[in-house]
């Protein structure tokens, strides 16, 4: 190299959400998660299959707790594997969500030594548990299989659901991750609010069901962001006579537009806070 | 020879120390050491102006639940850098020196983008690789080639590219036959290695370091200079942050001297490394502003020289040499004396030694405020090989405790020698072994 060749000075204004660009971020993630799955399950002995043991053990005591408990399986139908597809599709939701709570304070090491764009922080624990979400599925799909569901056209709007449920999480853990490290409490917070949410989202029953014993809770569920992902994952995948999000039987439009709104100002929000404590963060640990 | 007010040596050896001798002059400037050249007329490629940087901390006085409430919350601010403006050229050693809370590692962080500034403007050409801890981002369950491809991400290559030099970073770390065994069960060393090696191997227009450069064995340690060494020539520019100031001047094209988050010294490294001495003298508060005007002496001078009186920045094995100090009073000093003590690697005391400031019938010299004095030490180095710390105190009168400056480091040393040696000094017994006749 010439000594006298001229460079080009470019500023530097301190790491960001997104310092070094898109194609370094998603680069960082990907190795991160994938490196993050790989320890998860490679030293165990069963691997995998751990991550499938407890949505299965929480699914066997469901059925049986509301099929012969509160009577449900004999009138919502295909029961067991609505409700497996739901706790899988939450249980997402949950892992990512409360393992990202503490991720970035988790990763102080890099955070306070390291060029790093902040963002592949919650990115990463996201996808991990979005890898998971994955495998799972295809043994939800088995089971579906198995209990009789016919495959159906709508089963391709599976990437939609999936696309919606990932946004929403990214958002959710961009806000938790960012705010922890000031508000430790968070954590705590967040995992009971998270277990909230489960009895909260219409996954151990369909909506429709609280709507014939009492209109104002099922109007309030309705309102909840994830509802209607979970009406949708019903009616595309199990029980194509399910009716849509915003009809009536679901806590009509205004419910609906309500969550629809909701879910845009989380996911915001996530973006929002996020951009903001991202040049801090590293001062904050 | 005077009394030694430290006490008798450490080692019970002849006192290393032949011959103290001091001169009064009445205020010359110490001869200026001699530069060395400035080389560089290569663009810049970092340009840091006017940045300053405050912390906010956590004030414990609103302790309590209601003070930990956010909107109740107290914070200090705790000023890390103020206004701080520099240059570094393409190909320049930059060294960056400072006391423990100088700011120099906040600096280092701005820089690498791991802190924004508050104000200022910094400016970076190229890829920029930070080293700020050995082993950051390591991760102990993965093994050396998952190790190396994350890691060399972060530093700022594409996977492709860390992954294609995985090969060359482990032939560095000399760890080839590791390359699948989990970093948890790697010793100390050979982490060090490797975490070296990935820095080295990432080969970035820019490498910031802080304080890793004395890592490994001494082999290992001479390795990486090499290599920086040889990057130096292609072009590439490193700034190091450190304590060690015989990297700086060995290494260092130019340094900078921070002190409580200002700029002090911007220049030629041996004057900041006498300014970063100077400023041990005075300060035995390591927080206070100004320490230097504390001490009743300034140090003015420091430095070591060979037999033939030229200046030198390190002593050969077995070679005896001099530690000259020019101290200047700034109060009425009755009966002054000096005492030194010479440290090895390990901090250990290896000798010490003294005099005091006397005429030929062996009665104290006072010293008016504004005199000179230089201290001259003939030294026969029986020191092995190594590292060592000269620690300097001086009082005011032979009383002990009568303190006219605290016992400060003063100036580091190397002696160099070709093998190590056990132990702390070489003694040249005469030694004979005898068959013995019948029984003795």
């Amino acid at each position: 190299m010439s000594t006298s060749e001229p460079v080009e000075l470019k500023e530097v204004r301190g790491p960001s959400i997104l310092s070094g660009g898109w194609r370094r971020t998603w680069e960082l993630c990907r190795l991160m998660s994938v490196t993050d799955f790989k320890r998860n399950y490679f030293g165990t002995v069963l691997g995998y299959l751990w991550s499938l043991a407890r949505p299965l053990l929480l699914f066997a005591v469901l059925v049986e707790v509301f099929t012969h408990v509160f009577r449900l399986g004999h009138t919502v139908p295909h029961y067991p594997v609505f409700l497996l597809l739901n706790i899988v599709l939450f249980g997402f939701f949950q892992e990512a969500t409360v393992t990202a709570v503490g991720s970035v304070v988790g990763s102080e090491g890099i955070v306070r030594k390291t060029q790093f764009p902040r963002l592949a922080i919650p990115l990463a624990v996201v996808l991990t548990a979005f890898y998971n979400l994955v495998l799972n599925l295809v043994v939800v799909f088995v089971f579906i299989l198995a209990f009789g569901v016919s495959p159906m056209w709508t089963w391709l709007l599976l990437g939609v659901l999936l696309a919606l449920l990932f946004v929403f999480t990214l958002g959710v853990s961009m806000f938790l991750s960012s705010l922890y490290p000031r508000f430790r409490d968070l954590a705590i917070l967040w995992g009971v609010f998270v277990t909230a949410l489960f009895y909260a989202t219409p996954l151990l029953y369909p909506i429709t069901r609280v709507g014939a014993t009492s209109h104002t809770l099922s109007k309030l569920i309705a309102l909840n962001p994830l509802a209607p992902v979970f009406e949708l994952a019903n009616k595309w995948i199990i029980n194509p006579r399910a009716p849509w999000p915003g009809s009536a039987a679901t806590g009509g439009p205004g419910a609906l537009v309500v969550s629809i709104v909701l879910f845009v100002v989380i996911c915001a929000l996530g973006v929002f806070v996020f951009r903001r404590e991202a040049p801090r963060i590293a001062e904050q640990l | 020879m005077t009394e030694d007010p430290t006490g008798p040596p450490i080692l019970p050896v002849q006192h290393q120390l032949q011959k103290a001798a001091f001169e009064l002059d009445s205020g010359d400037a110490p001869a200026e050491p001699q530069r060395r050249p400035t080389l560089l007329d290569t663009p810049f490629v970092i340009d840091v102006s006017g940045v300053s940087k405050s912390f906010r901390i956590p004030d414990r006085r609103s302790a309590g639940a209601r003070g930990r409430l956010p909107w109740r919350r107290h914070f200090r601010e705790l000023r890390a850098l103020s206004d701080v403006s520099f240059a570094v050229h393409r190909g320049e050693f930059f060294g960056i020196v400072g006391r423990n809370g100088s700011g120099k590692s906040t600096l280092l962080k701005i820089l690498a983008s791991v802190y924004r500034a508050d104000a200022g403007r910094v400016a970076v050409a190229g890829r920029l690789a930070p080293f700020i801890e050995l082993g950051v981002g390591l991760n102990p369950e993965l093994t050396a080639r998952e190790n190396v491809v994350l890691n060399g991400v972060m530093m700022g290559l594409t996977r492709r590219e860390a992954a294609g030099r995985l090969d060359a970073v482990l032939e560095f770390a000399e760890l080839q036959e590791f390359v699948d065994l989990k970093l948890k069960n790697y010793s100390s060393g050979m982490l060090v290695r490797l975490a070296f090696a990935t820095m080295i191997q990432a080969d970035a227009d820019v490498m910031l370091v802080d304080e890793v450069l004395a890592v490994g064995d001494a082999s290992f340690a001479e390795k990486c200079l090499e290599v920086l060494r040889e990057r130096r020539r292609r072009g590439k520019t490193l700034v190091l942050v450190t304590h060690d100031m015989v990297t700086v001047q060995e290494f260092c094209d130019r340094a900078m001297l921070l002190h409580d988050g200002r700029q002090r010294f911007l220049g030629d490294p041996d004057q900041a490394v006498l300014r970063y001495y100077r400023l041990n003298f005075g300060g035995a508060d390591p927080g206070g502003a100004g320490g230097e005007q504390e001490s009743a002496v300034s140090l003015l001078d420091v430095w070591l020289e060979d037999a033939d009186g030229r200046r030198v920045e390190n002593a050969l094995h077995g070679q005896p040499f001099r530690l000259g100090v020019i101290v200047q009073a700034r109060e009425h000093l009755r009966a002054p004396a000096f005492a030194f003590q010479v440290l090895n690697v390990d901090d250990v005391p290896v000798f010490s030694f003294g005099t005091a400031l006397t005429d030929p019938d062996d009665e104290p010299i006072a010293l008016p405020p504004g005199r000179r004095v230089k201290v001259m030490a003939e030294i026969e180095n029986r020191l092995v090989p190594g590292r060592y710390a000269v620690l300097c105190s001086i009082s005011r009168s032979r009383a002990r405790g009568d303190d006219a400056m605290g016992e400060a480091r003063v100036t580091d040393f190397l002696v160099k020698g070709h093998e190590r040696l056990p132990g702390m000094i070489t003694v040249a017994p005469e030694v004979q072994a005898y068959v013995s006749q019948g029984s003795v």
